[in-house]
């Protein structure tokens, strides 16, 4: 028997029981558009996760310092006043084979004000490299030269969200705002990042050498710094640079070979496994929920497709007859199950990827549609439709043309 | 010989009972035939008939047919066999519903393994011109009478140009005009050559037919060989 007819026979056959047929597909319809709408928001998540965790840095190491043991008690973490921006200069110069640039990071926060607004945020001291570190620049004005580093001007760039609250319209390149009293000539503007993973907003900062940082906001007379971020070259070398990066601050810092660490290193790749680890888990346990409505489904159309054969029992031996071998009739009713569940699934498709534009638009999350996710669940309709199909065509294949002949 | 049968029997075993639906019969039905398959219900006469027809299967015994043995051939051997030799009528019609005549008829030809497809509508055709159905090939099977339904189901039979016909009481389910009238298109199919075997209670029905077997209690008491004038064999 022709494909063509035996399509045609199958088509007739869903055609005339349109409500049971579509309440049939109903399982399938579910599925599918869960999974595509699951997975669609999942993958969203987690390449928005990714591109932010790179943006955050170029292959990037922190170092911060650890907790210190003074007789017995230990502070937090941090606590350490070991880390210096002498240590960052010796990792530039000394890892030079792995490592791009470095930069501190020394925070302070305080009270901004520009004539009549004020604003509170952080102010961050870091180094010239800090551009390059964090793969950040500025879109307005200038950043701070190496001169203004090492005399410790009072000169910042700020972040968007700053500039937004004290300038508003007004262009701040130029203009001089006090941070904690103390006046400071804003060079540039910061590009706009956005928010982060946790929510925080990262245009809400104000950028100022280190040396000025320390000297001026923490009215401090040491050289501690609150983080070093030290950029590779390579993500490859990370592992390779945290050992020597190691050993050089052991030995800077005249450690024992019994002591503690009074440092922390972390890596991006770390945090971004951990960020990755938790979205693929939520995808795959929400993909797993809707697989088990697929089986559902499928189950769905194994019952249907029983009642079906049963039904049209005076059919089939009337076709086996007539010279419908048992191939035949087992084609003719995998093809009505098939064909139940792909269009479920494309109906499906439709719903699921529907569903997820509508979520994302309403919830603001990123959507990411892929070709493969779509292909994926519709061959995966596909498949419900032989797997649970073929038990029904197999039993009606092994029927008795003289018993089909006589069942009332 | 076309059909040629040898101690053929169907038993049936339920819990420790063995019944004989057919208990040993031998019978040949040679080209050109017109057989009538008699007998009460119950006799075997419409189990002989399935089996002949290759629609079940004996328990054990002989079947030539077209000199080919049929016995303990394939579920899909006797398919093709059922496609490509033999065509059935049945009392009840069994055409499909909501399926126009012209679709009906044309059915055996979409298992058929020879059958070519672009021949297919015009065979049809010009097989329900034939059955006196011309002008109603578009007709389902809901708008026509009990009697052209079963000249739908005639057509349909020969679709793939069959050399026997089995037809289970073919007028079991029809008054006595549309009666006539299919006795009339049997007795004209045969005297074209084709080889007509038939089961039915009705004498007056049987009288068409040039032969008449008789089947009781699952064995043939009557006309289990050609018998005619000019073979004086058959007299003794």
């Amino acid at each position: 028997m022709n494909f063509f007819m035996i399509l045609k026979v199958a088509m007739r056959a869903i055609w005339r029981n349109k409500t049971r047929s579509l309440l049939t597909a109903l399982g399938i319809i579910v599925g599918i558009a869960a999974v595509i709408a699951v997975v669609s928001i999942g993958q969203g998540a987690s390449t928005m996760m990714v591109s932010q965790i790179n943006s955050m840095g170029n292959n990037m190491i922190m170092i911060f310092p650890a907790s210190r043991n003074t007789g017995g008690v230990r502070t937090g973490s941090g606590g350490a006043q070991t880390l210096t921006a002498e240590d960052g200069q010796a990792i530039a110069e000394d890892i030079s084979y792995f490592v791009r640039c470095v930069s501190p990071i020394v925070r302070a926060n305080g009270q901004v004000i520009y004539q009549e607004n004020n604003w509170a945020t952080q102010v961050q001291g870091v180094s010239v490299d800090f551009p390059e570190v964090r793969n950040w620049n500025v879109s307005k004005g200038v950043f701070f030269d190496k001169d203004e580093q090492r005399q410790g001007s009072r000169v910042c760039v700020i972040g968007q969200t700053v500039s937004d609250n004290l300038f508003g319209e007004n262009d701040p390149i130029g203009k001089v705002i006090r941070i904690k009293n103390m006046p400071f000539k804003v060079l540039g503007v910061m590009e706009k990042k956005g928010s982060n993973n946790f929510g925080q907003d990262q245009d809400d900062l104000i950028i100022a050498p280190y040396t000025t940082v320390k000297r001026v906001l923490q009215n401090s007379i040491f050289n501690n710094v609150n983080m070093l971020n030290v950029s590779l070259y390579s993500l490859d070398d990370t592992e390779a640079a945290k050992k020597d990066i190691s050993a050089l601050l052991r030995q800077r810092h005249k450690l024992g070979r019994n002591a503690d660490d009074d440092f922390d290193l972390r890596d991006m790749a770390e945090i971004s496994k951990t960020i990755g680890s938790v979205s693929s888990l939520m995808t795959i346990l929400l993909t797993t929920v809707a697989a088990i409505s697929l089986v559902v489904g499928g189950i769905g159309i194994m019952n249907i497709m029983l009642v079906s054969v049963t039904e049209r029992t005076r059919e089939i031996g009337l076709r086996m007859a007539i010279g419908a071998t048992p191939l035949d009739i087992l084609l003719q009713f995998i093809t009505e199950s098939i064909l139940l569940s792909t269009v479920g699934g494309l109906i499906g498709v439709i719903f699921g990827v529907a569903g997820a534009k509508i979520v994302g638009d309403v919830q603001h999350w990123p959507i990411l549609i892929t070709p493969s996710s779509i292909i994926v669940s519709f061959l995966f309709s596909a498949m419900v439709g032989v797997f649970f199909g073929f038990y029904p065509a197999f039993r009606a294949s092994r029927l008795h043309p003289i018993d089909c002949l006589r069942y009332e | 010989m076309l059909i040629e049968v040898k101690n053929l029997v169907k038993s049936y075993t339920v819990g420790d009972m063995t019944t004989y639906a057919l208990d040993g019969v031998s019978l040949s039905i040679d080209n050109g035939e017109f057989v009538a398959i008699m007998g009460a219900s119950g006799s075997g006469k419409s189990t002989l008939l399935n089996i002949l027809g290759c629609l079940d299967v004996p328990t054990s015994g002989n079947y030539l047919l077209d000199g080919v043995e049929v016995s303990g051939m394939t579920a899909t051997q006797l398919a093709h066999i059922r496609n490509e030799k033999l065509g059935f009528v049945f009392q009840n019609f069994n055409l499909l519903p909501r399926t126009s005549a012209l679709e009906n008829v044309e059915l055996p030809t979409f298992y058929s393994r020879t059958f070519p497809a672009s021949k297919r509508r015009e065979r049809a055709t010009e097989l329900l011109e034939r059955v006196g159905l011309g002008t109603r090939i578009m007709n389902t099977p809901g708008q026509l009478s009990g009697g052209q339904q079963q000249r739908v189901a005639i057509a349909r039979a020969l679709m793939c140009n069959p050399p026997v016909l089995f037809a289970d009481e073919p007028t079991g389910n029809l008054d006595t005009r549309s009666s006539v009238e299919i006795m009339k298109l049997f007795t004209q199919l045969n005297n074209e050559g084709i080889t007509i075997v038939m089961v039915t209670h009705e004498d007056d029905i049987a009288h068409y037919a040039k032969r008449n077997i008789v089947v009781r209690d699952g064995k043939i008491i009557k006309g289990a060989k050609f018998e005619s004038a000019d073979d004086p064999e058959a007299h003794t």
